[in-house]
């Protein structure tokens, strides 16, 4: 994985410096609470209902094992021992003190972390598929790119200002896992059609939130060297154009939705005409320099489903179940990568201990080169693992409650902190996707009802990715009670689809048999072999709305 | 400066401890962690009273984002916020029983009738 050169570290240890002064002024009264919030934000400092969060980058979702060792320590040390992931494949603590703050950047500094552009309207985190590097159907691994673009953004002086935050995703992957469409900027790597050579196919303007759009093509292919000067193009009509007046109007996807994609694009082509690429682009050298850090590990030749991982599977049903849920094809032969699932039955979706984190992290250096991955699922990912260690690495989970077996099942739910814990949510997330979890816990039920995306949000800002979840669950306040409002459809994929709405906001007691019935809708009328989503998209939504609506209680509508 | 409108009566003051961010009520002579030692406002003028007080602390820098909170006095004495936002933020995360205050204070959830 890439790590810090000179400049990198002598950057990060200057932002610390600096913002440990603000805190200090800060608390010493020199600067105001209004002062100090834009300042705080930029540095991933937010003010949650029971302390101050922090919202920790972690770039394209990847991690050594020093560094979520690193992560265990900060949450004993100065949180209650346990980390939430996001679904920005971020780490964020919740139980945070201000006076600490200095103190823990200097500690994520000294692994080459930092919390700089978790917050604020400014290129966040750039995320990208969680199997990058190790995908069979990838065409390119995308984490160089997405290197490229950290240290492009990071601190760029003409975009750290921008009308509104600005999400950027990247896919090398023939399937798309980073749900890039539903991006500000979402880019595949692709192979040009007549050459061969790859570059990037851009879509712009997606976005969930409170005006949840897909994406929208801008480019189909742009030539790798111009990456830099197009995205600063873009960056440029959408700096000037996009609305300041209305912050709920100022992502870039309302720009584009409002003046339609062939005038944006015609902008953008137009400014990038104006623009060098070559004295734009980094370095070749440097280019270089980024992509060495992700060659591949020496892998070693090994034969596909060795004897002794086939009679483990055979003898071991649990672990066989395992393999085959939480298992991802690996290009190298003899080697898989697997899902740590963050959703165990009854517990807070992408939660885990500072034990838990140790764990990982010792696992990771046994078994997968020392290198985890987060998911925008909320899940962890080992990306090299031999199939022959495969066995001894599920004891080791299953010993602290990480191989629970349902990766992409009904149970492994996205959901936000929602009112436990955020500032700004209406209605509490956790506890549906605990309920759900529970209702639906049986493994063999789960493997009936196959590949099953819930997300939940706790408000319409939508964290929680509601939109595109296969089934949506969106936590809103109605009549002083908290009210949840189930969409249908949504896909996250290369099929990104908005779901839609069923009907009359729920009871959080009434959640479970409402998604009961949708299931069984389903069971009913798949198909064989038919997932889910592609139910719904046969059938259409009126089956389901017809089922859904049927038993809801009129005094919850 | 004085909001435009007050909350119904009774209420009590809010806000996030400067330093901590810990969830903290104004006692009539500072602020305190426990939600039983908040002074209760039961006159339009106590509630301005606080409101001044909050403005005060927070321009004094000792906690941030000061506001008052509608409350019902429960059966144990505890002033429980009747929206469920703040009642959450009064006892602690609903998932986590044994963070927050509900962990930090014994018998406060029970004082308070925790209804989830």
């Amino acid at each position: 994985m890439y790590r810090y050169d000179e400049f990198d570290a002598a950057f990060v240890r200057d932002r610390v410096a600096q913002f440990s002064a603000q805190v200090q002024r800060r608390l010493a009264g020199a600067l105001t609470e209004d002062e100090f919030k834009p300042l705080r934000l930029q540095n991933g400092v937010y003010l949650q209902l029971h302390a101050y969060m922090l919202r920790i980058a972690i770039p394209y979702g990847t991690l050594s094992a020093r560094q979520l060792r690193q992560l265990a320590l900060i949450g004993e040390r100065f949180d209650r021992s346990y980390g939430h992931f996001t679904t920005r494949q971020n780490l964020q603590f919740n139980w945070i003190q201000l006076k600490d703050v200095p103190e823990i950047l200097s500690l994520l500094a000294d692994v080459e972390m930092h919390a700089i552009q978790t917050s604020g309207n400014c290129i966040r985190n750039v995320t990208a598929d969680q199997f990058a590097g190790v995908a069979a159907d990838e065409i390119e691994d995308p984490r160089p790119v997405a290197e490229l673009i950290r240290q492009w953004s990071t601190a760029h002086p003409e975009f750290s200002f921008l009308p509104r935050k600005f999400k950027i995703a990247v896919t090398g992957a023939a399937e798309d896992r980073a749900a890039v469409a539903v991006h500000d900027i979402g880019l595949r790597i692709v192979r040009h059609p007549e050459t061969g050579e790859t570059g990037y196919a851009v879509l712009v303007g997606g976005g969930l939130g409170r005006t949840p759009m897909v994406g929208k093509w801008v480019r189909d292919f742009l030539p790798k060297p111009h990456l830099l000067a197009y995205l600063e193009a873009l960056m440029r009509v959408y700096n000037a154009e996009g609305r300041r007046d209305n912050k709920y109007k100022a992502r870039v996807k309302i720009l584009v939705h409002e003046i339609g994609i062939e005038a944006f694009r015609a902008r953008v082509e137009a400014e990038f005409a104006q623009l060098d690429p070559q004295r734009i682009q980094a370095d070749a050298a440097e280019v270089a320099r980024i992509e060495r850090y992700f060659a591949p590990p020496a892998y070693q030749v090994l034969p596909d489903n060795p004897p002794a991982f086939l009679r483990a599977r055979a003898a071991n049903p649990e672990f066989d179940r395992w393999v085959a849920q939480n298992g991802f094809p690996h290009k190298v032969p003899g080697y898989q990568a697997v899902t740590l699932s963050l959703k165990g039955i009854g517990e807070a979706p992408g939660d885990i201990s500072s034990a838990g984190m140790r764990l990982v992290a010792d696992l990771a250096e046994r078994h997968s080169q020392g290198e985890i991955r987060v998911t925008h699922a909320q899940n962890l990912v080992l990306p090299d693992v031999r199939q022959d260690e495969l066995f001894d690495l599920w004891q080791a989970l299953a010993a602290g409650g990480l191989a629970t077996a349902n990766a992409g099942l009904i149970t492994d739910i996205i959901a936000c902190p929602g009112l436990d814990y955020c500032a700004l949510a209406t209605a509490r997330s956790i506890p549906i996707a605990q309920a759900l979890a529970t209702r639906f816990a049986a493994p063999a039920r789960q493997q009936e009802i196959g590949p099953l995306a819930i997300k939940i949000s706790g408000c319409i800002n939508a964290c929680g990715h509601h939109h595109v979840g296969h089934i949506g669950i969106l936590g809103l306040e109605k009549r002083g009670e908290e009210s949840y409002q189930i969409t249908l459809g949504g896909d996250a994929g290369n099929a990104s689809t908005i779901g839609e709405i069923l009907g009359p906001g729920l009871g959080a007691d009434e959640v479970p048999d409402a998604i009961e019935r949708l299931v069984a809708v389903y069971l009913a009328h798949r198909q064989p072999g038919e997932l889910f989503v592609d139910s719904v998209r046969r059938l259409g939504i009126q089956p389901f709305k017809t089922a859904f609506n049927a038993e809801i209680r009129h005094d919850a509508a | 400066m004085s909001s435009a409108k007050l909350p119904p009566l009774p209420a009590i003051l809010i806000a996030n401890d400067l330093l901590t961010g810990d969830t903290v009520f104004f006692s009539g002579h500072g602020w305190t962690r426990h939600p039983g030692e908040a002074l209760l406002a039961e006159s339009e003028a106590a509630s301005l009273r606080l409101e001044a007080a909050g403005q005060e602390a927070m321009r004094r820098n000792l906690v941030v984002d000061a506001y008052l909170v509608d409350v019902v006095l429960s059966e144990g004495g505890i002033p429980v916020p009747r929206h469920f936002r703040e009642r959450f933020r009064l006892l602690g995360p609903t998932i986590r029983p044994d963070l927050g205050k509900q962990a930090e204070f014994p018998g406060l959830a029970a004082q308070a009738g925790r209804t989830r």
